[in-house]
């Protein structure tokens, strides 16, 4: 009955175990890729009047041009970008729908795309739905999870159409330098592929400033640059997001969306307006991000479970290779026995990582910290 | 305003230990920062706040009560309030623009001990020329907090 496609897509151990962590009670969760903030108070009183004064129509396909034009003032003054909100910027449902429109308004079927691993779960999903093959690119721990030139130099051979790019990274943290990408950019400058960059952790970035890679010279035609309001603004359940590329791009996926999506929920559109009118919760929740990092990185190496420093967003992929166990999916499962503790096994992230954890700090500093000692005699057990 | 007046001023028993790891600092050098800022009086104290409506025995009620004073040669607003604010049922008190000039909060056993302490120590002073009364009916947030069980969605425990 279901279709081929759809039944060889997700790794089933994984689902599996997310079955049993929510069934299981007073589970200390660090597996979970949300803010644990609820969203700022005048962000949901707006969505409240906007409900009280009878906003409850659809909007146009591209979604109210009020917020289109609040992201791109938003994005000139934050990044120097300089994005058209007539023709250039795309209201979306989440990031997730930007990057699905992304890549099936690029891809004909059999097209490779470039997919750096470990990485957020749908990008395979994706293109593989969308008629694509993916292209692998898996960073390594010793490399510090970055991508490695001269290995995206010999993919880039297979003559890709698109790659995609992620940063801050989930599950890993890595980011990037302007001076990094700029030697990324020159090696795909040279391909000719379009880059759909996912910088929906942009201002999640805590030891240098974030760049956004259409900020590159001449990246901007080549670029689908996606962001969004779920990470920064504590807003996952609002589901709004925005593309940004060349007219023609924002054309075809516009097309795409008045099929199936129409447009984004009014509702969060508004409240997506005035999450961008103010940067003081943002800031308030980076700077409580930034401590519980520094906090979990130190616990975490100091337990012997090597974690490599997240620049950004909220995870740390930590090695449990000392542990003693088979996979990550068996250390998840007995960490979450024992002590009740969740964490993703890395093997959702990218088949080479059954030898890794991600552990996200969107979680109170007091969990957090009793988390830590629940592992700490978790992997003490087992020496 | 300096991080770790930011955690202490949401969580005051948070360790030097911790809060070093927090912000990648030598213990010694937070130590050192607490103590400077507790010796300059940017940190006053440290306690607790207090949801009293749930204690079963020792009930208090509060008054804010607007004072209306005649300033005094020299000496301002600043000697009248503090004639009042040495009172020790008084708990906070504000000079204010507007209407009245000083903003009292009084704490008292019941009704009659507020009332009384209006009436026999406040009112009679030279410099106090009017008072009106507003007993507290209920606490909804104090210093930031709700005063109030924590309820609202849960996120889900593990998503990807
Ligand atoms: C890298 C990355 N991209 C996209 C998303 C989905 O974001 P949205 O809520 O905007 O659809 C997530 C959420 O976890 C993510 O981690």
């Amino acid at each position: 009955m279901i279709s081929e496609k759809v039944k060889n897509m997700a790794p089933s151990g994984i689902r599996e175990f997310f079955d049993l962590v929510l069934e299981m009670k007073d589970v200390i969760s660090l597996g979970v890729g949300e803010p644990d903030f609820v969203a700022p108070w005048r962000i949901r009183e707006k969505a409240i009047t906007c409900l009280e004064d009878g906003f409850t129509s659809y909007t146009s396909n591209r979604g109210l041009l009020r917020l289109r034009m609040e992201v791109s003032s938003f994005l000139k003054k934050k990044y120097g970008l300089n994005y058209r909100p007539e023709s250039e910027i795309l209201i979306t449902v989440g990031v997730s729908q930007g990057l699905d429109l992304a890549v099936r308004a690029i891809v004909n079927p059999g097209d490779k795309i470039i997919i750096v691993r470990p990485c957020y779960v749908s990008y395979p999903a994706v293109v593989e739905l969308a008629g694509g093959k993916s292209l692998f690119l898996d960073t390594k721990a010793e490399e510090n999870f970055k991508i490695n030139l001269s290995r995206l130099s010999s993919l880039l051979k297979q003559k890709p159409k698109a790659i995609i790019l992620n940063y801050p990274c989930n599950p890993t943290g890595v980011s990037y330098t302007k001076r990094e990408l700029a030697e990324i950019w020159k090696v795909l400058s040279r391909a000719g592929v379009i880059v759909i960059s996912d910088e929906i952790y942009d201002q999640l970035s805590f030891d240098f400033p974030h760049t956004p890679f259409p900020a590159l010279p001449l990246a901007k035609g080549k670029t689908v640059y996606l962001g969004g309001f779920s990470k920064n603004y504590a807003m996952t359940g609002f589901r709004v997001g925005y593309a940004c590329a060349d007219k023609k791009i924002i054309e075809a996926m516009t097309k795409i969306h008045s099929y199936v999506m129409l447009c984004a929920p009014i509702i969060s559109q508004f409240a997506a307006v005035e999450a961008l009118s103010n940067s003081r919760d943002v800031n308030y929740m980076f700077r409580e991000y930034r401590r519980r990092r520094n906090f979990v990185v130190e616990g975490l190496n100091s337990l012997n479970l090597p974690t490599i420093v997240p620049q950004g967003a909220f995870y740390c992929f930590s090695s449990i290779a000392g542990a003693r166990f088979k996979s990550s999916l068996e250390f998840a499962k007995a960490l979450l026995f024992k002590e009740k503790v969740a964490v993703v096994p890395g093997s959702a992230f990218g088949d080479k990582y059954g030898k890794f954890v991600r552990i996200s700090f969107a979680q109170d500093i007091g969990l957090l910290k009793e988390a830590l000692s629940r592992i700490g005699r978790f992997v003490r057990s087992r020496l | 305003m300096d991080e770790i007046l930011e955690i202490l001023e949401k969580d005051a028993r948070v360790s030097v230990k911790d809060m070093a790891k927090m912000l990648n600092k030598p213990e010694e050098e937070v130590e050192k920062t607490i103590k400077s800022y507790e010796s300059k009086g940017v940190i006053v104290k440290y306690k607790a706040v207090l949801n009293k409506s749930l204690l079963e025995d020792r009930k208090s009620v509060l008054a804010l009560i607007e004072v209306k004073v005649s300033p005094q040669k020299d000496a301002g607003f600043d000697a009248i309030a503090e004639r009042i604010y040495k009172f020790e049922e008084v708990k906070d008190c504000y000079l204010v623009s507007g209407a009245y000039d000083l903003l009292v909060v009084v704490e008292g056993r019941d009704l009659n001990t507020v009332s009384d302490f209006v009436a026999e120590k406040l009112s009679p002073l030279s410099a106090v020329k009017g008072t009106i009364t507003h007993f507290l009916l209920k606490k909804y947030k104090e210093d930031g907090v709700v005063l109030k069980r924590k309820s609202g969605a849960k996120r889900i425990n593990i998503t990807y």
